[in-house]
């Protein structure tokens, strides 16, 4: 109904809103100047490069090179002058400042960490986009299920399984394509259960899934003792998936060796985010999922199946958690270590909701996480005085911080985790 | 001819119910049935049988004269019946076509859903039964009238030839009521047949060719219009002699209570719910605030509680600013809140029934004594309030879910009326309930009222609204129009304010009453 | 959702479709039955599945059975000597080998000798003494239940409590214990605290829900960790590791060494007590169970949703960090690397066990430091690997947290009890 409203207990005018947004901007701004912008020499030059070494494929293009001081200088000019902008005039989407200040903020601790060294700036985006890729399955997981309205925080439990049993399968049959089959099944059964605890039921979805992830974590640290890490020549050495190199577009400066020559599990999941958009947004399955989501009840009298489209959203989500699964073995390392998720799966819940359930915007969340995870590999090449603990914290800071900024404004599927109750 | 629909035995029970016992039902080609009954009755368990929502456990199902077996809205659908339910089945976030078309999708290629073919039949249906929508609006802007013509046609667009509407008349204001009458009869010279489901006795008089009166779960009798009067339907749904007006003294109002001067409330994307609204309580009288729901009523009532900030104007309640207080600070000022959706807000369901009767005081003396409750008074004080509200519970110790509705309501009330209060703000308390409990509702609030105590009442029924007002507040978008005093206007005129016709233009419709007008038609 | 028909909610109430008082006079008794019957169900099915785990994962047990045709004796004689071995060997780690303690009682007997019966004893007493953090982290989390928010933040709350409680520990000198301990477990509570604290004001204020964050939270304090023993806190030496506290921080024990059992237990069981009276007897515990059973009602009713999603997460993990406090004051006497591994998960399960009441969270904890206190003995002795705990712990949460998976496995009719809902989705 048009005006009935659940009343919010933290509503801001609008006006308070924009002064805040306005003075974090503005503040960023003098942080920039306050960390980075002192003890600058005038002849400080960073340096990034922009063809990666030894490349064959591609177009070289020159490195870029900055002086430093007047850098720094400009970016932080620039984010009080969005700052101010913000204040005085304010715009509809303060996301927008909010991402602009923000680039600036990591171009200046970039250009400061690289002072008198270079940068391999291209190596770097690779190495973002690529780490995206679990977090970014993870998010698919995760918006496929809630889309429908089922909650699965399973992720790491999933994930840890199809890692294991990918590698696994893959070394005994010297098979990755059968690795990744392995993978692709494990996700399914393990979010077949899922689906049947939270529907069938009737468990709490979050206790569900934390159980996934206890008897997830718990089994394959197990097996992994009882049999990967005393045997490891037998069950835990697969190899990876190759880079395949796409012809013509790898030639594309930056894009090319960023975007274009990376494995299968990658460019399967780029595929599979538009997939999944347009299933989402064009056809009739994607308008049945997201009105499960929403009004399971008006489904429901329209003949729509709930339970049923619930149980295939969940065990299709656990499909591309199982694929997010493979990377870290099969498709990374070639082998399985105790726990190697680390909490991706829950980044993936974060780009989701940061992404505003859309297989898009979490592609591009995943992106922003994967940049700050290869941001903190990075660093410790470089030697910059922070240690690596703190570095190591960073993408669960942001996440953190992303969450708490955006959750407010990024509104779920109405009936999302809650069960559904038919008579 | 056989009657396009038959319905023979029905029998249905939920635990410790017996929803539907035995019914029979019939209805003719071309013709519009009301199944009458107050709330519990079974009627919505009839029809979502008759939809494929429940399994009876027993009777038989006939259309046309052929045995039908629904076991599922698909079933039910198939067989030409569509069902308009109370609250509506609409997805907010889409887009009418996108209702509409939900489960039925047109595709091109076979797996690109075509939008274009579905908003072009909406377009045929729109003008054929005079229902106009616009397709691609989506169904969260819509004003709930519209809401209401995106599920007929949802219903129309599949074919049916049997249309149930559930309560449709709960969110309309008179006037839509009217416009909806003229839908039905379209519809019916159409060929299609309609049950109305109602509890409203006044309505079926208006539409319907025949009434069948439902109490606790079997059919009570079949009459027609002709035959009836409003008092023998409402025995007839009560079983008992009942009475339709309140007896109410005339108020003697006393010093102002509650004071509310231009109120603007935000929704989160900035648009004003309740633009400034200003009006005035006094101790010892009722003020109605009339009006469809959605107009801004549960704001205001949000606001005056607490539980949504202002962003403009004050409150004083006995001259004191309460406008930027916490919820429990106008508590303790002395006002009692009844709110609109009981389970939701108005209790703690799984907490027992004692301490629900002391939510909002549990942390004063003598409930408490610093922190540490007192457990034995706590106790007594509630075997002493369900003594006195009558509250039907085996003891004071079950969680307050296992009452019934009207006993929950009856808690709630117990609570607020138990402590010292200036100011009763009633939120649609009788929604939902038996006759009984809405006697004993509606009498409680005047005793109160009686008093000295202020008393602001929003309802969506305007009868309920006459019935125990001094004066009436209309809302309209968010705004007061206009504030009546009783025994000034007729009934119409507040219905044409309620639809936002200007005060002037409703008193050229619907003048004052003089001593000649019908007495039902005042206010 | 329609309230005026049969239709049931999802939320805070049992099915109004059973709302008939015969039934609910006898549902109470039976129900009182069940509070008990599922958790142990629960526990007894989890160790079922855990034998069979580790008898399909044995390699001489493979083995036994790929001669299964021939010799079908073998293979099933060879399966119970698994599990025999197994679950003896956790029993042993629990309580101590009853040959070595009957022994050892002759000794002393005999010479007045206490050696042996200290070295007996002293399975027994670790598993106790190991029951004392679990208490207070099945606590915590508990607590967060009762307001209706999950605190996976026990692990990385209890973390920082133990580092906090070690600083004050061994950093500051020649204090009486009567001032020092007490101080130190305050600094334990008090890290905790702020930990949980975070969370609760992230998701009082902005809805961020509190599972993702409190996990957050976890890494940050394992990174933290890290930094801290390998640099500012580390004692001299190689390994990351901090100095051993003083002797006036330690929590005195019940028995000469090598027995750990110590002060902690009593109070961790006091603590029990105390939120006991605190939920249920107070008007604050009163406002943090409404709020968790419905938090519309308890606004309505005047109750302030923000300050109380902070004081639940804050108390919850103050006690989580005082269960790292007394882990390092009572135990070990320094921290380590990975020093809460284990105890975020299995918090969540004794509370679960526990069904959220205080007195419950203890029994559960019992079991709960009795099972690992053994489990490293089976590890060793059997050849099993800690993790099967892990897994039995999984399944135990699920069939709690599901009564119908019980009653689908042993076809028993249960009476229609109130499941926890701690989903609310993702904001407020």
């Amino acid at each position: 109904m048009a005006t009935n409203l659940v009343p919010e207990k933290e509503r801001k005018p609008y006006s308070r809103n924009r002064l805040v947004i306005g003075l974090v901007l503005v503040a960023t701004g003098l942080l920039i100047l306050l960390l980075f912008g002192l003890h600058l020499k005038a002849g400080d030059l960073a340096t990034y490069q922009l063809t990666p070494r030894g490349d064959q494929n591609v177009i070289p293009i020159p490195a870029l090179t900055l002086p430093v001081q007047p850098s720094i200088y400009v970016l932080a000019l620039i984010a009080v002058f969005l700052g101010g902008w913000q204040l005085a005039r304010g715009i509809r989407s303060s996301g927008l400042l909010v991402g602009m200040v923000a680039f600036c903020f990591v171009a200046a601790f970039l250009t400061w960490a690289t002072i008198g060294q270079t940068l391999d700036m291209v190596g770097m985006l690779n190495t973002s986009v690529v780490r995206a890729t679990p977090i970014a399955l993870a998010a698919m997981c995760g918006v496929i299920s809630e889309r429908s309205a089922v909650i699965n925080i399973g992720l790491e439990g999933i994930m840890l399984t199809a890692a294991m049993t990918a590698v696994v399968s893959a070394t005994l049959t010297h098979n990755l394509y059968i690795g990744l089959l392995v993978a692709i099944l494990t996700g399914a059964i393990v979010g077949a259960i899922h689906a049947v605890l939270v529907i069938r039921f009737k468990v709490d979805q979050i206790v569900s899934g934390t159980a996934v992830n206890i008897i997830g974590t718990g089994a394959t640290n197990f097996l992994a003792a009882r049999f990967l890490e005393t045997n490891v020549e037998q069950f835990n050495n697969s190899g990876t998936f190759p880079n395949i190199t796409i012809p013509l577009l790898a030639k594309i400066p930056i894009l090319g060796p960023v975007l274009f020559e990376n494995n299968l599990i990658f460019y399967l999941t780029v595929i599979l985010v538009a997939v999944l958009y347009v299933v989402l947004f064009y056809t009739p399955w994607g308008l049945r999922t997201r009105a499960v989501g929403e009004h399971p009840k008006a489904a429901d009298t329209l003949g729509i199946n709930v339970y049923l489209m619930r149980y295939v959203n969940v065990i299709l989500g656990g499909v591309l958690a199982g694929i997010g699964g493979a990377y870290f073995t099969i498709g990374s390392i070639g082998r399985f270590d105790r726990e190697m998720t680390n909490g991706k799966g829950f980044i993936g819940l974060a780009a989701m909701i940061f992404g505003k359930w859309n297989p898009i915007g979490a592609y591009g969340a995943s992106l922003i996480f994967g940049f700050a995870d290869s941001l903190q590999v990075k660093m410790q090449i470089l030697g910059i005085p922070i240690p690596s603990e703190f570095l190591g914290m960073a993408p669960y800071l942001v996440t953190m911080i992303v969450l708490a900024g955006v959750v407010g404004r990024a509104r779920p599927p109405a009936a999302d985790g809650q069960a559904y109750e038919k008579q | 001819m056989a009657p396009v629909l038959e319905l023979r035995g029905i029998t249905k029970s939920f635990p410790g119910v017996l929803a539907n016992d035995g019914i029979d039902l019939t209805v003719e080609k071309g013709e519009i049935l009301a199944l009458l009954g107050e709330n519990g009755a079974g009627k919505t368990t009839l029809m979502n049988i008759l939809y494929g929502l429940y399994k009876p456990d027993a009777g038989q199902i006939l259309i046309q004269g052929k045995e039908a077996s629904i076991h599922s809205p698909n079933d039910a659908i198939a067989q030409g019946i569509g069902m308009v339910h109370q609250h509506f089945m609409l997805i907010p976030v889409m887009t009418a076509t996108e209702n509409v078309m939900l489960g039925v999708e047109p595709t091109r290629r076979g797996v690109f859903l075509d939008k274009g073919k579905v908003a072009k039949r909406i377009r045929q249906i729109s003008e054929q039964y005079d229902l106009a929508v616009d397709p691609e609006a989506y169904i969260g802007d819509l004003p709930v009238g519209s809401q209401q013509r995106v599920e007929i046609i949802k219903v129309l667009y599949r074919e049916a030839d049997i249309l149930i509407l559930d309560e449709p008349t709960a969110v309309l204001t008179p006037q839509e009521v009217e416009g909806l009458f003229k839908v039905l009869r379209s519809l019916v010279a159409n060929g299609k047949s309609v049950i109305f489901i109602t509890h409203k006795l006044k309505e079926v008089m208006a539409i319907a060719d025949h009434i069948t009166v439902l109490r606790g779960g079997r059919v009570v009798g079949t009459v027609t219009p002709g035959e009836a009067t409003p008092e023998k339907l409402a025995t007839m749904m009560v079983g008992r002699e009942v009475n339709l007006v309140v007896k109410k003294e005339v108020a003697h109002p006393k010093e102002v209570v509650l004071e509310v001067s231009n109120l603007s409330v935000q929704d989160e994307h900035g648009h004003l719910t309740v633009g400034g609204a200003s009006f005035e309580v006094r101790a010892g009288e009722v003020l109605g605030v009339a009006g469809v729901q959605g107009n801004g009523q549960t704001e205001l009532v949000y606001a005056l509680t607490g539980l949504l900030p202002l962003v403009g104007g004050e409150i004083r309640i006995v001259d004191r600013p309460v406008h930027h207080t916490t919820p429990r600070h106008i508590l303790e000022r002395g006002v009692a809140h009844i709110p609109e959706d009981r389970q939701r807000h108005g209790l703690i369901l799984s907490f027992p029934v004692h301490d629900n009767l002391v939510l909002c005081t549990y942390y004063q003396r003598p409930f408490a004594r610093g922190v540490s409750l007192q457990q034995k008074v706590i106790v007594e004080n509630a075997e002493k309030l369900v003594k006195q509200f009558d509250v039907r519970t085996p003891n004071v110790f079950v969680p307050v879910s296992t009452l019934s509705g009207g006993n929950q309501q009856k808690v709630i009330v117990a609570r607020e009326f138990s402590r010292p209060i200036k100011l009763l703000i009633a939120s649609q308390p009788t929604r939902g309930l038996d006759v009984g409990s809405i006697e004993y509702i509606h009498s409680r609030i005047i005793e109160k009222r009686d008093e000295g105590t202020a008393v602001l009442l929003v309802s969506p029924e305007l009868d309920e609204i006459i019935a125990l007002s001094d004066r009436i507040a209309v809302m309209y978008k968010g705004q007061i129009v206009e504030i009546v005093a009783s025994g000034t206007v007729t009934k119409e005129y507040i219905g044409l304010l309620m639809a936002g016709v200007k005060p002037s233009e409703a008193l050229k419709v619907s003048p004052a009453p003089t001593k000649e007008t019908e007495v039902e038609r005042v206010f | 959702m329609d309230r005026n028909s049969n239709q049931p909610r999802a939320v805070d109430s049992p099915d109004p479709k059973e709302r008939s008082k015969g039934k609910d006079r006898r549902r109470s008794g039976s129900a009182t039955f069940q509070i008990f019957l599922i958790p142990v169900l629960a526990i007894f099915t989890g160790l079922v599945f855990g034998a069979i785990v580790i008898v399909a994962t044995d390699a001489s047990v493979i083995a036994a059975y790929h001669n299964f045709f021939r010799a079908p004796g073998a293979a099933l004689l060879d399966t119970w000597k698994v599990i025999a071995l197994a679950y003896g060997s956790l029993f042993d780690g629990i309580f101590g080998d009853p040959a070595t303690i009957a022994h050892a009682i002759q000794v002393y007997r005999a010479t007045g000798s206490t050696k042996d019966l200290l070295t007996a004893f002293y399975p027994f007493s670790d598993s106790l003494a190991a029951v004392t953090p679990y208490i207070l982290a099945g606590l915590a989390v508990a607590l967060g239940f009762k307001c209706g928010l999950f605190n996976i933040g026990a692990e990385g709350q209890f973390g920082i409590g133990a580092l906090c409680s070690a600083f004050v520990g061994y950093s500051i000198k020649g204090l009486p214990w009567f001032i020092h301990l007490p101080l130190a477990l305050a600094a334990g509570a008090l890290g905790g605290a702020i930990w949980g604290a975070i969370p609760g004001y992230l998701k009082a204020t902005t809805g961020a829900h509190e599972v993702v964050n409190t996990i957050m939270m976890n890494y940050i304090s394992f990174n933290l960790g890290d930094w801290l023993l390998n640099g500012p806190m580390k004692a001299p030496g190689y390994r990351p590791l901090t100095p051993v506290v003083q002797d006036s921080a330690m929590l005195p024990r019940f028995f000469p060494p090598p027995l750990r059992f110590n002060w902690g237990f009593i109070l961790a069981l006091l603590m029990a007590v105390l939120v006991w009276w605190f939920l249920f007897k107070t008007t604050l515990g009163m406002e943090i169970r409404a709020v968790g059973a419905n938090p519309e009602g308890a606004r309505y009713a005047g109750m302030n949703i923000v300050k109380n999603f902070i004081l639940a997460m804050t108390l919850s993990g103050a006690l989580a960090g005082l269960a790292g406090a007394t882990q390092v004051l009572g135990i070990d006497h320094w921290v380590g690397q990975n020093f809460s591994a284990g105890y975020g998960f299995d918090s969540i399960a004794i509370a679960l066990l526990g069904q959220s009441h205080p007195f419950g969270v203890v029994l559960a904890a019992v079991l709960w430091g009795f099972l690992r206190s053994g489990a490293t003995n089976m590890q060793s002795m059997a050849g099993v690997p800690l993790d099967v705990i892990s897994i039995i712990q999984g399944l135990v949460v699920i069939f709690v947290a599901a009564p119908a998976v019980i009653r689908w496995i042993y076809h028993i009719r249960l009476a229609r009890m109130e499941t926890m809902v701690l989903t609310r989705g993702w904001g407020r």
